[in-house]
């Protein structure tokens, strides 16, 4: 059988000429998108496990419970000061604010408050440390309630944010029934509101003290100048942290230091990568739960 | 029955109820105490920037009265001599960044594509929170990665490939003696500024309603048709705000910059040359700072960097309100 004309009837059923030409092209951003998002989480496993590689080296436990040179226990010591004190002071301020923008602010305020967020929430972290050094380090000293405050100012905008969206998807109905019981406002915020709120809250949380605990620029002005040997625990006084450790041990250009540095970034990345992804799984199951 | 169950009878064992009154008022005071607290929370938050960028012009107060707005453009930086000028500093800001977006906004844009078009529910699941692990990895480990890892590498293949392809450009000078370069660190700044630009452009590109993506299929739109005729016309604008917010994550990064940037002084055209960025010079110079003035100049630094921030963070909250998606980073 020939054809004859244009037409074939045994030809397969493919495409031919431009909407080959353009189906081809389509399949061509299909892969380039793939490869997009292929390459994104290649980077992440390099870098992860780059440092799990080199960092596994430095590990044992007298590098966790020691002073320098053995190990980081006072960088971990005071990291966990420090975040514990800016984790308190965020907290309700940020649950605050979101409550603020979910159960009193008319659309205007909430206009407003949301901006504030989101320009405290883009504000480079150096600024916020010229802004600590200004106000609490300068002609008085560094201390780790300094760096405590500059985390905490970086805080605040997630955990308002991420709070104020569980907030948003409290139904309703729960609101109502409240009011139609004569409860009034603030007892209602308190134990109805709040409480089926709690779990999206903790997410927001935790990922707030995931980027705080990496947080290095505040700290360079807040709490640097310490003795990596001692543990120091006041918070009056400059405390050793993970992040300027790494810091400063990467700008010495010392091989040695190095494995150390190693060291304290896998324990800070695996402290950071297993906090956000516990605290999504958390979400993932309480906005489930709230949907339902 | 409800006369034989009194709340006394219920309440034996416990505190007697208070009376309606005293309820009543308590609940008035409550209500009040507790709102009051919340705009207390707001309004220390708004006093809050309004006092960083308060303390950041007073603190830059003597360099700006000294060198006006010629800070801006003067290249010599010399604390030794008094001399300071941002110039060449604001000019390792602009192409650093510039350069990180050229790279990661594209990338971004198409795993945002992948995420909300291409991808089986599943693998969305898994993909997307990765991509948003790689904003929470610290600027600090990032940058280190970035001088022992990631600078040898572009030294030794990337740098010496692109200049022997395309060194007839000046942007593809010959490699400096070490890895330390503009484009180590625009690299590193894509990588930071990919996972915020595509976690917001996804949302948006879920928005798109169904029925239109549908309706330009029915007409015998391939997907890429689809994605350009109908996803990407109808939230540009959207994707530019993400743009921005990656620009001024990009443009403020001070820490991993500071490290693989290699600190250089002066204006050079080609990317593989060191430099310095306005937060990095911040960074490295201010816990040593020499005089008054130095430290005075290192805050002007941060001035122009408050303002090219919060410049980028208004234009894109504006843009961003007729979309309603809230801010960049991790959610």
């Amino acid at each position: 059988m020939s054809a004859e004309g244009g037409f074939d009837p045994a030809a397969p059923l493919t495409p031919s000429g431009n909407l080959r030409r353009r189906q081809l092209f389509s399949r061509f951003t299909d892969s380039a998108a793939t490869a997009a998002a292929v390459l994104a989480i290649a980077v992440l496993g390099i870098v992860v496990y780059t440092v799990a590689s080199r960092g596994a080296d430095a590990l044992s436990l007298d590098f966790v419970l020691k002073g320098a040179p053995a190990g980081i226990g006072p960088e971990l010591a005071g990291t966990a000061v420090i975040v514990a004190i800016a984790t308190a002071t965020a907290t309700p301020i940020g649950v605050l604010i979101a409550l603020f923008l979910s159960e009193y602010a008319g659309n205007r305020a909430a206009h407003l408050v949301k901006l504030t967020m989101d320009l405290m929430n883009g504000l480079p972290s150096i600024i916020i440390g010229l802004f600590i050094f200004g106000l609490m380090v300068d002609h008085r000293q560094q201390s780790g309630l300094a760096g405590a405050v500059a985390l905490a100012i970086i805080m605040v905008p997630l955990i308002a944010r991420g709070s104020g969206e569980v907030l948003k998807l409290v139904p309703a109905n729960l609101r109502e029934a409240a009011d139609a019981l004569g409860v009034a406002r603030w007892r209602a915020v308190l134990t109805v509101v709040l409480p089926s709120a709690l779990g999206g809250i903790l997410t927001a949380t935790i990922l707030s003290v995931a980027r705080a605990a990496g947080e290095t620029a505040p700290l360079i002005f807040a709490s640097s100048a310490f003795d990596p040997r001692d543990f120091a625990l006041n918070p009056l006084e400059a405390l050793p942290n993970v992040s300027v450790r790494i810091y400063s041990l990467s700008e010495e250009a010392n091989p040695a230091g190095f494995t150390e540095a190693w060291g304290l970034s896998l324990l800070l990345i695996s402290f950071i990568l297993f906090a956000s992804l516990g605290a999504r799984t958390l979400l993932a199951r309480g906005t489930r739960k709230t949907a339902r | 029955m409800s006369a034989t169950v009194t709340p006394a009878a219920l309440g034996s064992g416990r505190a007697p109820r208070i009376s309606s009154a005293r309820r009543r008022q308590l609940d008035r005071v409550g209500d009040v105490l507790l709102y009051g607290i919340c705009v207390a929370a707001v309004l220390l938050a708004v006093a809050v920037l309004v006092l960083i960028a308060y303390q950041v012009i007073h603190g830059a107060q003597p360099a700006i009265s000294k060198f006006g707005l010629g800070f801006l453009t003067g290249t010599a930086w010399q604390p030794n001599f008094g001399v300071f000028g941002a110039g060449s500093l604001l000019f390792g800001t602009l192409v650093s960044s510039f350069f990180a977006l050229l790279l990661g906004a594209p990338v971004a844009i198409a795993i945002a594509l992948y995420l909300s078009m291409l991808a089986p529910a599943g693998v969305r699941g898994a993909i997307g929170p990765l991509v948003e692990m790689l904003a929470a990895i610290p600027s600090v480990i990032l940058g280190f990665w970035g001088v022992l890892v990631l600078a040898p590498f572009a030294h030794e293949h990337v740098e010496p490939f692109l200049h022997g392809a395309f060194g007839f450009i000046p942007l593809f000078g010959a490699p400096e003696t070490t890895g330390s370069s503009v484009f180590t660190a625009s690299l590193v700044l894509a990588i930071m500024v990919v996972p915020i630009i595509a976690s917001v452009s996804r949302d948006l590109f879920l928005a798109v309603p169904r029925e239109m993506q549908d309706g330009a299929s029915a007409l015998g739109a391939t997907r890429w048709e689809v994605i350009r005729g109908v996803v990407l016309p109808s939230t540009a604008s959207g994707v530019v705000a993400a743009s921005l917010l990656g620009l001024g994550r990009a443009l403020g990064e001070a820490i991993a910059v500071a490290q693989i940037i290699g600190a250089g002084s002066e204006i050079q055209a080609s990317l593989f040359k060191t430099g310095d960025t306005l937060a990095a010079r911040i960074a490295n110079q201010f816990p040593g700072a020499l005089t008054e003035m130095h430290k005075a100049s290192l805050y002007y630094c941060g001035v122009i960097l408050l303002a090219i921030g919060l410049a980028s963070n208004l234009i894109a909250h504006w843009i961003g309100r007729r979309f309603s998606f809230e801010g960049g980073t991790l959610r």
